[in-house]
């Protein structure tokens, strides 16, 4: 029973069963090379997800994650066209770079001048995408100028699985390591919860918060390059408007827009949930454009049911006479 | 006890501290105003762009480019109110789309001319009113139920339209979309002056307006002094949707036509109006002539980039760029103060 009254355990039914029901309605939804297209195709919602709910745990946002995506994605494209001799860890590097570099620049506005999140991304995100026209004059880097080495990673195999995979099983790792044995993970669920008490306390949320987001950042620039690879074109509308998926996994995952709650394993269920949904549409021959609008119900849904029981209600400021008072402030 | 006898000894007891209504204005304090600083940049930038460019100081051109903002800056205005009261509507593009194409499914189905604008109404104001049930009801966050809101509209617009695009609507439309007034004055702009004018009396006349402010400040103290905060914020969502079918109106009669890419991207347009206007983002704070003074500088540096030849897109950069000085500059300037003393 308590099992069930978890989110991360409800969620991950709610995918399987998701599957299933499509699975019954066509088989070939569930047959190994489909679902196995499924994993790899979540895996960038996946690693945006996870430092983006980071992010949203410290009771902020990152609306560049996706502009960031596209530059540091054009920047590699970019190198890979120009100087194909370049070794591609080079390439990779350089797109980690950009977007770290792109990061600190969040982090910097947002820890050291103490500016609103949503304001400094909302603003970097216009500049960012308009760094991408600027630096590819709004040309595009298509397959044919890019080497062969540089599109065929992503899906390349390793031990069967693609490396993709690997490295979003890599990120879930790290990302889990963090959130949850690490100084650094565990200081900003404090700052989410309370960001003065966290202060009192001693935690420099001046030193935390740039390096959320610059984590934040580097992942994006890291998508960037595998974004660019995997579908083997670069232009300046790449990932428009993926911001609001990646948040929107994170919602649908449990994570409190309000700051201070959030798991891993719910960011990486939320994204998986909206990939089995994109990806289930054309298989059960349904228009894809039912695809956003069932998006906007499922997240609705989602934090409907996320939102039960935990309702802010209007608090209590003065004591309550009987004895009643006492029990419920304890279980509360 | 008798207040009327109790209350004056005692308020004059305690008047050691007077406490202004309101402080008494001094220059540095009226330049030291938001909205003094925006109409200093504008200036700016519009004499900038009178020298720069050859062409820019034409009446005719001038007032056409007001086309480019006026839908977004109609929306900008509740947005404001929504901001101020501390929260935030991701899901006025959605709206905007669902309601051009309701007309558009209006006019197939042979509705009057005259009906269409009503039609665009009711539809983004039921749109609003989905989100302000959602936001006071269930005590949601709005950002969160925006963002789920936005992927629903837009996305049964676009299941209602599919590949096609709705086009060849009555002239009733292109006449409010593309008309003039005198011959000269675009109708959009004209309705653009209205609305803020009333926006500008509803929020800094009314007790309405006041309590907006006392909302945005602290909703509990609000909801503790007797304001009916939730009912507010369902009226003001209301208002955001009705605004925005209403530039849906205007939008879809100045382009003809109904697509699916209606409107894209304008949610954060908007709210980067509302912001570089000064309307703070933790709420409490802001006032329409800052918002409308944005807008005009914001529809200046556009209009000016286009008449230079320069894409459109690095508008988006410009209007980043400003949006970002503009908040860290102060901060900056005040930690710099801070240290130095």
């Amino acid at each position: 029973m308590s099992i069930l009254k978890q989110r991360e355990p409800l969620l991950a039914a709610m995918v399987v069963l998701l599957v299933v029901a499509v699975g019954l309605r066509a088989p070939a939804f569930l047959s190994a090379g489909s679902l196995a297209n499924l994993v790899t195709d979540s895996t960038l919602l996946v690693m945006l997800a996870l430092t983006q709910m980071l992010v949203i745990v410290t009771r902020g946002v990152d609306l560049s994650v996706a502009s960031n995506l596209a530059l540091s994605g054009m920047v590699a494209a970019m190198l890979g066209a120009h100087a194909p001799g370049l070794p591609l860890p080079l390439i990779v590097l350089a797109a980690v770079a950009v977007g770290l570099a792109l990061g600190v620049v969040n982090g910097w506005l947002i820890g050291y001048l103490e500016l609103p999140p949503i304001v400094v991304t909302l603003g970097t995100m216009s500049v960012y995408r308009g760094a991408v026209f600027v630096l590819s004059g709004g040309a595009w880097v298509s397959a044919h100028q890019m080497p062969a080495g540089f599109i065929a990673f992503p899906l390349d195999r390793l031990l069967g699985l693609p490396h993709l995979v690997w490295i979003a099983a890599a990120t879930l790792a790290v990302m889990a390591w963090i959130a949850r044995s690490t100084r650094f993970g565990r200081d900003l669920y404090a700052i989410g919860n309370a960001p003065q008490c966290a202060g009192y306390i001693g935690i420099p949320s001046h030193k935390r918060l740039p390096g959320t987001y610059a984590l934040s950042g580097a992942v994006a620039g890291l998508c960037g390059y595998l974004w660019v690879a995997r579908y083997a074109v670069a232009y300046t509308e790449i990932a428009y408007g993926f911001e609001f998926t990646v948040i929107a996994a994170c919602v649908i995952g449990g994570v409190s827009i309000g700051g201070g709650v959030g798991t891993v394993l719910g960011a990486m269920l939320g994204a998986l949930f909206l990939t089995v949904i994109g990806n289930a549409l054309p298989v059960l021959q349904v228009s894809p454009f039912w695809q956003s609008a069932l998006t906007g119900l499922v997240i609705l849904v989602a934090v409907l049911i996320n939102a039960r029981g935990a309702g802010r209600r209007s608090r209590q400021i003065l004591p309550l006479h009987g004895t009643g008072a006492p029990t419920e402030r304890s279980a509360a | 006890m008798n207040p009327t006898s109790t209350m004056p000894t005692e308020s004059k007891s305690s008047s050691r501290y007077t406490i202004l209504d309101r402080e008494t204005p001094r220059l540095k304090t009226i330049l030291g105003r938001w909205e003094s600083l925006l109409a200093m940049l504008f200036v700016v930038v519009f004499v900038a762009n009178s020298i720069a460019l050859p062409h820019f100081l034409d009446l005719v051109n001038l007032l056409d480019g007001t086309q480019n903002f006026s839908e977004k800056a109609l929306i900008a205005l509740p947005m404001a109110l929504l901001i101020i009261c501390r929260e935030i509507d991701i899901s006025v593009a959605g709206t905007l789309a669902l309601s051009s194409v309701a007309m558009g499914l209006a006019k197939g189905a042979g509705f009057p001319a005259e009906s269409l604008p009503v039609v665009a109404l009711a539809t983004g104001t039921a749109c609003g009113f989905l989100n302000g049930v959602l936001v006071t009801r269930f005590a949601l966050p709005s950002i969160v139920v925006t963002i789920g809101t936005v992927s629903l509209y837009r996305g049964l617009a676009s299941v209602v339209l599919g590949d096609k695009a709705f086009t060849g609507y009555p002239q009733l439309m292109a006449d409010w979309g593309q008309g003039y007034f005198f011959g000269i004055v675009p109708r959009e702009f004209v309705v653009l002056l209205v609305c803020a004018a009333l926006f500008a009396v509803l929020l800094h006349t009314t007790r309405w307006g006041r309590r907006i402010y006392a909302i945005g400040n602290n909703p509990e103290a609000a909801r503790f002094s007797g304001i009916a905060v939730d009912r507010y914020r369902l009226a003001l969502f209301m208002l955001t949707g009705a605004m925005a079918g209403l530039a849906a109106f205007l939008l879809t009669g100045r382009i003809g036509s109904t697509r699916p890419n209606i409107a894209t991207g304008w949610e954060l347009e908007v709210i980067t109006m509302v912001i570089l206007g000064g309307v703070s983002i933790a709420g409490g704070a802001g006032t329409i002539a800052g918002v409308m003074l944005a807008v005009l500088t914001m529809g200046t540096v556009t209009y000016g980039l286009s008449l230079a030849n320069i894409p459109g897109i690095y508008m988006t950069i410009v209007v980043g760029v400003l949006l970002l000085v503009t908040i860290a500059l102060p901060k900056l300037l005040r930690m710099r103060h801070a240290r130095g003393a």
